[in-house]
């Protein structure tokens, strides 16, 4: 039962949000503001239960005295602390606020700091991993780009910043990712229509 | 009800790739396609046979794509790859891990193994913890990775999906423990990092090629055939319209 069932339902959900969007009419439209609704508020139940999923996983690495056991701790009673502050106080409570900038804004922006030396060292190791036209290309772009953006100290390299960074910028970077966008949207559509024709399930079901 | 010239050319265009899609789909039932060679894709089938034989690890990171974003496709067409691929490696002495970003696609994954497992006949393999929620946020997903690719005997990393710059953080670690594996991504800043610091990178919509390159079936082969044709007729759409408009007729 549940082979065919939730494959239709998902097929004809998909047919209706799809018709409200190209046929404007009142009842097409209404109709697919309910589900998309039904679909954020399906969302926000999957919070919990990815929460819980994470809980459960974190345990069993407790529970198992696997390595690096110490993070999953930190883990656990951080995230029965912040739910219990949540509870009681009330998520706009600056207790809570001040958990959020204290601790995850600048873990986060740290982490986004660390960006850069990552990049840097991938941009290394990538002439020494592929050493192919590609790579120098991409490289020696990124050379340009840098030189074409940054202060120079002592002097300009000339035509950098009026002539060869702008034609890289604005005529090859937009050509290709443009290019590369049309692919991507290309495919999305035709996942999407897999879907729709029900030959692919992303939500399990032989 | 009114329907404008950009709603119905869109229309036009969905209802020409739905029937592409059907009656392409139905031809590569009886006569499968021959793709050209993807490189990085062939080194995946080489290191995933690698992990059974090592009973080493295989993990997959989905990205953090949700059901209802522009970016599930991504989602769904690694989701696609990773049930094909479980389902060759469910016998190995370690069973896969998905991680992913987004609690919908952390149910799917669970979801899509299970499904694996079931076809595979070795349901008794499965756990529920092989589909991970990694984090909510795009760096504390790509935190959740570290410990996974270092601690639990991963040999193969296959990252694909939706993922932003956090993609730099991921494959640094994919490289830092010399794990072997492919990257993907639908989105550009992830596409020119996992170029720069992936051992595999696809770049472009090769990401939606994976369920075709790992046997998916005759639809994901039409599927790609389908986006060809439109693709040129695109392009031809395109230089037509400028060569008209250059020549004043447009």
């Amino acid at each position: 039962m549940n082979k065919i069932l939730s494959p239709a339902i998902a097929i004809a959900v998909g047919i209706l949000v799809l018709l409200g969007y190209f046929f404007p009419a009142p009842l097409l439209v209404n109709l697919r503001r309910v589900l998309v609704q039904w679909a954020v508020i399906l969302s926000g139940i999957a919070v919990f239960i990815g929460i819980f999923n994470l809980f459960i996983v974190h345990i069993g690495k407790l529970r198992s005295r696997e390595k690096n056991r110490g993070y999953s701790l930190v883990l656990v009673l951080s995230l029965f602390l912040t739910f219990a502050l949540g509870i009681l106080l009330g998520t706009d409570h600056p207790i809570l606020k001040g958990l959020f900038d204290g601790i995850i804004l600048p873990a986060e922006k740290s982490l986004m700091a660390l960006l850069a030396v990552t990049l840097l060292y991938a941009a290394v190791r990538l002439l020494r991993q592929r050493r192919d036209l590609m790579s120098i290309v991409f490289l020696a772009t990124a050379l340009i780009l840098f030189l074409g953006s940054a202060p120079m100290p002592f002097f300009e390299i000339p035509m950098m910043r009026d002539v060869v960074r702008p034609m890289i910028v604005n005529f090859l970077a937009v050509g290709g990712a443009r290019g590369i966008l049309i692919g991507v949207g290309l495919g999305t559509l035709l996942t999407g229509l897999r879907i729709l024709f029900g030959v692919d399930r992303p939500y399990g079901g032989k | 009800m009114t329907l404008n010239l950009v709603g119905f050319s869109a229309m036009l265009f969905t209802a020409l790739s739905a029937a592409l899609l059907a009656g392409l789909t139905l031809w590569r039932r009886k006569k499968p396609a021959v793709f050209r060679r993807i490189s990085s894709l062939e080194r995946l089938r080489e290191s995933v046979g690698l992990a059974v034989e090592k009973g080493l690890r295989l993990h997959f990171a989905l990205g953090r794509a949700g059901m209802v974003s522009q970016h599930s496709a991504a989602s769904f067409s690694a989701l696609s790859m990773t049930r094909e691929i479980a389902e060759k490696v469910s016998a190995s002495d370690y069973p896969p891990i998905a991680t992913s970003g987004d609690p919908a696609l952390t149910i799917l994954s669970q979801d899509i193994l299970y499904t694996a497992y079931e076809r595979a006949g070795a349901l008794n393999r499965y756990s529920v913890s092989s589909g991970r929620l990694g984090g909510l946020t795009p760096f504390s997903y790509a935190s959740a990775e570290f410990p996974v690719i270092r601690d639990e005997r991963v040999l193969v990393n296959i990252a694909a999906g939706n993922f932003g710059v956090e993609a730099s953080l991921i494959s640094d670690a994919a490289n830092r423990e010399q794990t072997l594996g492919l990257a993907a991504a639908d989105t550009l800043p992830a596409q020119a990092i996992f170029f720069a610091s992936a051992a595999d990178p696809l770049i472009g919509e090769e990401i939606f090629a994976l369920g075709a390159y790992s046997d998916a079936g005759a639809a994901h082969e039409a599927s790609l055939q389908a986006q060809d044709i439109l693709r040129w007729l695109l392009i031809f759409l395109m230089v037509g319209g400028a060569v008209l408009k250059a020549m004043g007729l447009l």
